[in-house]
C-alpha cells in the first residue's frame, strides 16, 4: 500500500481528469458487459411445456454493468485525488491490543468450550454446531503441523480425514471393534498413508507439493467411490456403531448410561458425550503439537519452513523431518476421521471432496500459519459464520468472500502472525510477523 | 592436537560442469588440521562452486573429496548426501548470503544446529514427548553450548531476539555461532567478511583466529578482503577461471606475479568497459 502511495508520480494538488476516469469507468464497463452477458443475462430455465427455455434477465445485467461503472469510476477518481485508502492502517493496527486480548482469549475460550453443553443443553442445534466446529479445530491443528510448522503446502488433507472414517467404520463394522481401539488404529493408519505419500513427493516443494497432494487426495476418494466390494462404494457404510461411554451405550435400555448413573433417558446424552469427545481430542491435538514444538523435531520443522537448504547444511535429514511432519498431521487427520464416522454413523465419499480440504487449508491460512489459537478463531468464524449467514440463502458466499479478501487484505498473514519462541535465555519475546514476513521474501 | 598440520580435506583432479560451462577445473588443493586455507580469486571463479561440491550441495563431475577424522575414520564426500557430510562427516558451513532461520531468535537458530544430538536425546521424539529426564539435560546442555557460542559472538544480550532482526555484521556472525555449535572438524567459510566493516572484519580475524588455536576445529574460507585473508590465513589457494593459479603461503601469494595479473587483469578490463 505505501509503495503504491510513493509510486505514484502525480502531485496531490492536480486537477480530476474528469475525461480520463470516465474512459477507464466505460472500458471497464464494457469488459463487465462481455463477462456478465452470458453469465447473468441469460438463463435456462424449464418453462411450462417442461422443455428449457432461454430467459433473458437484461435488469439485473445492466444492475451489474452499473455497479461496475460506478465502482470503477470512484476508484479512478480517488486515486486521482490520492486519497488512497490505506487499508492497513485504517483498520485497528492491533498488535499490542492483540497480545493482551490472547492472555485472556485462551483461558476463556477454553472455559466458554468446556460450558457450553450446560449452557446450550437444550439447544440440539447449537450442540451440533459446536461438534462441527470443533471437529474443524482439530482438522485445523492437525494441518497446522503440516503447513504452519513445517511449511509443506498440503491441498490433499481431506485424504487422511477420510482414511481414518473409513478405517473405524470398516474396523467397527468388520471386527465389532470398539472405538477407543479403533481410533488408535485410525490415526496410525492415517498416518502410514501419510508416509507412503510422503515418500514420493516430498521431494517436490511449493506449488508442485501442492498439486501432487491435491491429487492424492482426490485418488483416495475416488478410490473409495469404485472399490464396492470394500467400500461399499458411492453408498457409503451405514449403521457405523455409535459410540459408548466407555462401554455403556447410550440408550434407554436397562443397562443403559442414563439406567446405570439414575438419570432419566435423554438423547442428548450422547451429544453431550460426542461434544466432550471431540473437545478432549482437539485438546490432544493441541497439546501434542505445542509439546513438538519445543522438542528438537518441532525446531527443526520450523527451521525447514524458514530454509531447507540451511538445514541440510546443519546436518538436518530434511526427508525424514518432513515425513514426520506429514505423518503427525495425518494422524490427527485420521482421528478425527474416526470421531467424524462415530457421529455420523453413515460415511460415503461425498464428506471427503477437495472443498474440505480448501475449507481447512483457508481456516489456518486465515487464523494464522502455526498459530493455535489463530486456528479456533478462524475455524469459529469460518463453520459459525457459515451457519450463521444461512439465513441469507445465496448472499452467504458473497459475504464470505469479501470477509477472506478483507483479512487478506488487513492482515495478510493471518489473524494470528505472531510467533513465539519455544525456548528462551532472558525473556520470551514474542516475534512479530514483518520480520517473519521480511525474511520470507 | 598432536595431529596438527597432517591433511584434513584432501580434493583431487575437482571438476564440476555445468552444460558447456566448466566451473571448476581440474583442481587439486588440501587443507591442513588445525590451519586457515583461503581459497581466493576473482569473481567467477568458482570458489563457491567448490565449497558446494565439497559439502555435497552439488555432486562433482569429476574428482574426488577426502575427509579423515583424527580418529582415521575417513569420508569421501562426493558420495555422500549434503545432510551427511554435516552429520557424519562433520563439515558446516555458512552461505555468502546469510540463510539464518530469520523467524527464529538467535537461540533456536543455535539449538536447530545441535538437532541430530538433541534427536538422539530425545529419544526421536517418543521419550522428549513425556518429559524424560535424560532428554531435559541434554536439552540444559545444548542451551548452555549456545550461550557460550553466543557469548563469543558478542550476541548474549541478543539471544531471544528473531535472528531476522540482527544487523548485518551479527547475522554473519551469528551464522558462524551456529555452523560451529554443531562441532565441526572443518568449517568452511563463504565470504564471512563480505559488507563487514573494518572494526567488525578484525573482530572476525580474532574469532576465527581463536577457532583455530582451540585445535578442534580448522577452516577453509572464501574471501575477497585481503587483510582477512593474508591475516590470517595459513595457507591460500588462487583459483582462476575454474584453475589453480597459485597456492602457498599468504607472503608469497601477495608477489606472486600471476595472482596479481588475475587480479589485476580483471579490473583494468572493467577499467576499460
Amino acid at each position: 500500500m505505501a509503495a503504491a502511495n510513493e509510486s505514484d508520480p502525480r502531485p496531490r494538488s492536480a486537477k480530476f481528469d474528469f475525461a480520463a476516469a470516465l474512459k477507464d469507468a466505460a472500458l471497464a464497463a464494457a469488459v463487465a458487459f462481455g463477462l456478465f452477458s452470458l453469465m447473468l443475462g441469460l438463463r435456462s430455465e424449464t418453462g411450462a411445456s417442461g422443455r428449457l427455455e432461454v430467459v433473458s434477465r437484461p435488469e439485473l445485467l445492466a444492475a451489474a454493468v452499473a455497479a461496475v461503472f460506478v465502482g470503477r469510476l470512484a476508484v479512478a477518481l480517488i486515486a486521482q485525488g490520492r486519497v488512497a485508502i490505506d487499508f492497513a492502517r485504517a483498520l485497528p493496527a492491533a498488535t499490542p491490543a492483540f497480545e493482551r486480548l490472547r492472555r485472556f482469549a485462551l483461558p476463556a475460550l477454553l472455559a466458554f468450550a468446556l460450558l457450553v453443553p450446560v449452557l446450550f443443553y437444550s439447544n440440539r442445534y447449537f450442540l451440533d454446531l459446536g461438534i462441527l466446529v470443533l471437529t474443524y479445530v482439530m482438522l485445523g491443528w492437525g494441518l497446522n503441523i503440516v503447513v504452519g510448522l513445517a511449511g509443506l503446502l498440503d491441498l490433499g488433507y481431506v485424504a487422511f480425514y477420510a482414511v481414518g472414517a473409513y478405517s473405524y467404520a470398516l474396523l467397527a463394522q468388520n471386527f465389532g471393534l470398539s472405538f477407543w481401539i479403533c481410533l488408535p488404529l485410525a490415526g496410525i493408519l492415517a498416518a502410514l498413508w501419510g508416509i507412503m505419500l510422503g515418500f514420493p513427493v516430498l521431494r517436490l516443494r511449493g506449488d508442485y507439493l501442492a498439486i501432487v497432494t491435491l491429487a492424492f487426495g482426490e485418488i483416495i476418494r475416488i478410490v473409495i467411490v469404485n472399490w464396492q466390494s470394500f467400500t461399499n462404494g458411492p453408498n457409503g457404510i451405514s449403521g457405523i456403531p455409535r459410540p459408548s461411554f466407555f462401554g455403556i451405550p447410550f440408550d434407554s435400555s436397562a443397562a443403559g448410561f442414563a439406567a446405570r448413573f439414575g438419570l432419566e433417558f435423554d438423547p442428548t446424552h450422547r451429544i453431550v458425550f460426542l461434544f466432550y469427545l471431540i473437545l478432549a481430542l482437539a485438546l490432544l491435538t493441541s497439546f501434542v503439537t505445542l509439546r513438538l514444538r519445543r522438542l528438537p523435531i518441532g525446531r527443526a520443522w520450523e527451521a525447514l519452513r524458514e530454509d531447507e537448504i540451511a538445514c541440510r547444511s546443519l546436518g538436518i535429514n530434511t526427508t525424514n523431518t518432513k515425513l514426520t511432519a506429514f505423518a503427525m498431521g495425518a494422524m490427527f487427520g485420521g482421528f478425527a476421521g474416526s470421531f467424524f464416522a462415530t457421529r455420523q454413523g453413515f460415511i460415503s465419499p461425498e464428506s471427503f471432496v477437495f472443498m474440505e480440504s480448501a475449507l481447512v487449508l483457508a481456516i489456518v491460512v486465515l487464523g494464522g500459519m502455526g498459530s493455535q489459537l489463530g486456528v479456533v478463531v478462524a475455524a469459529l468464524v469460518m463453520i459459525g459464520g457459515f451457519e450463521f449467514f444461512r439465513q441469507f440463502e445465496q448472499f452467504r458466499m458473497l459475504v464470505f468472500g469479501t470477509a477472506m479478501v478483507a483479512i487478506m487484505v488487513w492482515r495478510p498473514r493471518g489473524l494470528i502472525a505472531t510467533r513465539t519462541p519455544s525456548v528462551f535465555l532472558q525473556q520470551k519475546k514474542i516475534i512479530s510477523a514483518d520480520i517473519i514476513d521480511e525474511a520470507r521474501e | 592436537m598432536n595431529a596438527a598440520g597432517e591433511i584434513l580435506l584432501e580434493a583431487r583432479h575437482l571438476s564440476m560442469r555445468f552444460g558447456g560451462l566448466v566451473a571448476v577445473d581440474d583442481l587439486s588443493f588440501s587443507a591442513r588440521r588445525g590451519k586457515i586455507t583461503a581459497i581466493i580469486g576473482p569473481n567467477g571463479a568458482g570458489k563457491t562452486t567448490v565449497f558446494n561440491c565439497i559439502t555435497g550441495f552439488y555432486q562433482p563431475s569429476q574428482g574426488m573429496i577426502r575427509i579423515a577424522h583424527t580418529d582415521g575414520k575417513e569420508f569421501l564426500l562426493e558420495r555422500l548426501p549434503d545432510f551427511r557430510i554435516a552429520a557424519q562427516a562433520r563439515v558446516a558451513r555458512t552461505f555468502q548470503n546469510i540463510r539464518l532461520f530469520a523467524g527464529m531468535t538467535a537461540l533456536e537458530n543455535l539449538l536447530v544446529a545441535q538437532h541430530n544430538r538433541l534427536m538422539l536425546a530425545s529419544g526421536f521424539t517418543l521419550l522428549g514427548v513425556f518429559g524424560w529426564p535424560g532428554y531435559m539435560h541434554a536439552e540444559q546442555a545444548a542451551i548452555e553450548k549456545a550461550r557460550r557460542w553466543l557469548d563469543r559472538v558478542g550476541l548474549a544480550n541478543r539471544a531471544d531476539d528473531p535472528a531476522g532482526a540482527l544487523p548485518y555484521g551479527a547475522q554473519r556472525r551469528l551464522e558462524i555461532a551456529r555452523a560451529m555449535c554443531a562441532d565441526p572438524v572443518l568449517l568452511c567459510l563463504d565470504e564471512p567478511a563480505a559488507g563487514l566493516n573494518p572494526r567488525e572484519a578484525g573482530e572476525l580475524n580474532k574469532l576465527l583466529a581463536a577457532i583455530r588455536a582451540e585445535g578442534k576445529t580448522s577452516l577453509l574460507l572464501i574471501e575477497h578482503h585481503m587483510g582477512v585473508v593474508m591475516e590470517i590465513s595459513d595457507h591460500v589457494v588462487v583459483l582462476d577461471y575454474g584453475k589453480k593459479i597459485a597456492e602457498g603461503p599468504p607472503a608469497e601469494i601477495r608477489n606472486d606475479p600471476k595472482v596479481i595479473a588475475a587480479y589485476l587483469g580483471v579490473e583494468e578490463e572493467e577499467v576499460a568497459r
